[in-house]
């Protein structure tokens, strides 16, 4: 089978999927008590129901669901992802401005506890009774059960306020002056503390992993072939063991892709970092409906490209997933 | 002349949840340039601990050589340091494993496995041993070797699997080829046929071979000389067909009428298959001082409780390690 074919399967798959994501974050925000009429009242202090009514008619919000549902949809289907009444900017508009930052934030967090993970797990599997074993799995344990938003303020504490090594909240200065290296260290600096908050739990999943992935690996018949034809421990570990140890971590990476993206939720709003965990986090408070959907919407998009992308790295390290003939 | 190989005195300890057991007892047997020595016995004997100790292979910190020496050319391996082994590894003694299926690394081509064998050993660049790899694979009687190169194991099958293991092995012209039980996992015809390639390869390189297997028809037809292993111990060594024609020990004779006959005529009486009785012991009765053999004997006496039976010597080198091997 080719991988355009697997590919465009793919896509129709996800076509499916985020439909059914659209219809049902659509119901739950209409089940949800409250909504864009309270928050506007709210902010003229208070108004009488005539008004409310009033408000309601003009954002269409008093039509029966099912065409609300219609109309949201049909409207997705253009892009058209609604109106932010809290922002007054069109919503896609407000999330592709954030999703740069988010971005930025998720894949350095996920590609650095993957690799740090994982060098982690073949040293500690290499030597099953020495000391940076006992050291990898307290790092596992410690960084699971810690809260992230806790990781992060006591990070925040000890390396902003304390040493002042990186800037305490957002992703920029906007006082630095200077060229495109100058602002790529100011981004770099800021993302530091961010990155290793939200990687710290992935980064104890990730090494637990290949730990084990690898310790059952260097016992397998084809090692001690490796082995027997006179290879270097290098080459043994590194060209042998690595590849066959890697599916288990790059499946569960690819799981992982969604508990990242709530994850920079908490992150973003500890660090202040301008992406759309913030932006979510202040909707919601906002009631801001189409602001909510529309994050939902593209989390899951985000979500569903994660994975493809996932399957397309596992069938590039293990010949067999997908059958080739 | 010095013997390419000589084994003497193995003793090889491994430590189990009981404690540590001697899995090979004080073993001793040569090997010559060119010859064909076969390891028999039931699992467990012993056998494959000894293919692995020649390599330097026993599983680590379980597994360890608590004395004896092994000479391979001289030199002592039990001695020789990592990375003089990993120098003779693959280079001048190399393995077939019994596994075809998993000695196979399932993400790597078969040519790839093969290749970074004469890239390691030999210093190839990597087209040249590429080029070495489609001409082994030839050699072992693959179909389109130059296609089959870039397969992966999971595309090919047993048989084929055996043989691309088997050019793996032999990629360096080894002076020592061990193979492991390699046709146990394989249907019959497929065995006839590796046996068949094995033997041509053999007359071809002028490697010796050391051939585990249960198999005595394999043996018959291979091997010059047999060692029949229990319980971590030598139980016969000499000439295959002398021995087939007088086993001088009662595990030997055992073994030999265990071996099921085919007849043209289904009505012609058959004689009963015979088993030996009993098992083999655990690893808790390995090592002690008396024939391991004795639960199972039906020759037993009282000398073969007393102590471990010394071997008796025959003609041509065969020699028994038991009491009562001149009655036999």
């Amino acid at each position: 089978m080719g991988i355009l074919r697997i590919v465009l399967i793919r896509v129709l798959y996800a076509a499916a999927l985020l439909l059914a994501v659209l219809v049902l974050n659509f119901s739950l925000m209409h089940l949800a008590p409250g909504d864009v009429a309270d928050t506007i009242s709210q902010s003229m202090g208070g108004a009488d129901q005539e008004i409310l009514d009033e408000i309601r008619v003009s954002y269409g919000l008093d039509q029966p669901f099912i065409i609300q549902l219609g109309k949201y949809i049909a409207n997705v289907a253009q892009f058209d992802l609604g109106y932010s009444f809290f922002y007054n900017q069109p919503v896609s508009r407000l999330i592709l401005e954030r999703l740069p930052a988010t971005l930025l934030l998720v894949i350095t967090a996920q590609i650095a506890a993957l690799i740090i993970g994982v060098v982690l797990g073949v040293i500690s599997a290499r030597k099953p009774k020495g000391i940076s074993n006992y050291l990898v799995t307290f790092l596992a344990l410690f960084g699971y059960s810690a809260p992230v938003f806790w990781t992060g303020i006591l990070l925040l504490i000890t390396f902003s306020l304390n040493v002042h090594w990186f800037p305490v909240a957002g992703m920029r200065d906007v006082t630095i002056e200077g060229g495109f290296w100058t602002h790529f260290v100011d981004v770099a600096r800021h993302l530091v503390l961010p990155a290793v908050t939200l990687g710290s739990i992935f980064l104890a999943l990730y090494s637990r992993l290949s730990r084990a992935s690898m310790m059952e690996v260097l016992g397998s018949d084809y090692i001690r072939t490796a082995k027997a034809k006179g290879l270097s421990d290098h080459q043994v570990v590194y060209k042998h063991a690595l590849k066959n140890a890697l599916s288990p971590v790059i499946t569960l990476a690819g799981l992982q892709f969604s508990a990242v993206l709530s994850g920079a939720v908490l992150v973003e709003t500890v660090f202040s970092w301008p992406g759309l965990g913030t932006l979510a986090f202040q909707s919601i408070i906002a009631r801001d409906t189409p602001t909510i959907l529309g994050i939902l919407f593209f989390s899951a998009l985000v979500v569903i490209v994660g994975n493809l992308l996932t399957d397309l790295a596992l069938r590039l390290v293990d010949p067999r997933v997908g059958g080739r003939e | 002349m010095r013997p390419l190989l000589d084994v003497q005195n193995l003793t090889i300890e491994l430590t189990t949840r009981d404690g540590v057991a001697p899995v090979i007892d004080d073993l001793s047997f040569s090997l010559n340039a060119g010859e064909t020595l076969s390891f028999v016995g039931e699992s467990g004997c012993g056998k494959s601990m000894t293919a692995l100790a020649l390599m330097g292979l026993l599983p680590a910190n379980i597994g360890r050589i608590a004395s004896g020496h092994i000479l391979f050319e001289g030199e002592d391996l039990v001695q020789a340091s990592d990375a003089q082994l990993r120098k003779i590894r693959g280079n001048d003694i190399s393995m077939i494993f019994q596994e075809p299926m998993t000695s196979l690394n399932p993400v790597l081509t078969i040519g790839e496995q093969i290749a970074e064998v004469l890239r390691a050993h030999q210093g190839l660049s990597r087209k040249a041993a590429w080029n070495q790899t489609i001409a082994l694979l030839d050699a072992v009687r693959i179909p389109n070797p130059k296609g089959r190169a870039g397969d992966y194991p999971f595309q090919m099958s047993g048989g084929q699997r055996q043989r691309a293991m088997i050019a793996m092995a032999l990629a360096c012209a080894p002076k020592i080829l061990i193979a492991d039980e390699p046709t146990t996992a394989l249907d019959v015809t497929v065995q006839a046929q590796i046996f068949d390639l094995l033997g041509d390869l053999r007359k071809q390189t002028g490697a010796a071979i050391i051939l585990i297997t249960h198999d005595m028809g394999a043996v018959a037809e291979m091997a010059e000389r047999m060692i029949v292993m229990y319980a971590g111990r030598k139980a016969e060594l000499g000439p295959v067909d002398q021995i087939i024609d007088h086993p001088r020990h009662p595990y030997t004779k055992g073994l030999i009428e265990c071996v099921p006959h085919i007849q043209s005529e289904m009505s012609t009486a058959r004689h009963d298959l015979v088993e030996v009785p009993g098992i083999v012991p655990s690893l808790r009765e390995f090592g002690k001082d008396q024939c391991l053999f004795a639960s199972r004997c039906r020759y037993l006496s009282e000398a073969c409780l007393a102590s471990r039976p010394k071997p008796q010597e025959f003609a041509n080198a065969q020699s028994a390690d038991c009491w009562h091997a001149r009655d036999l």
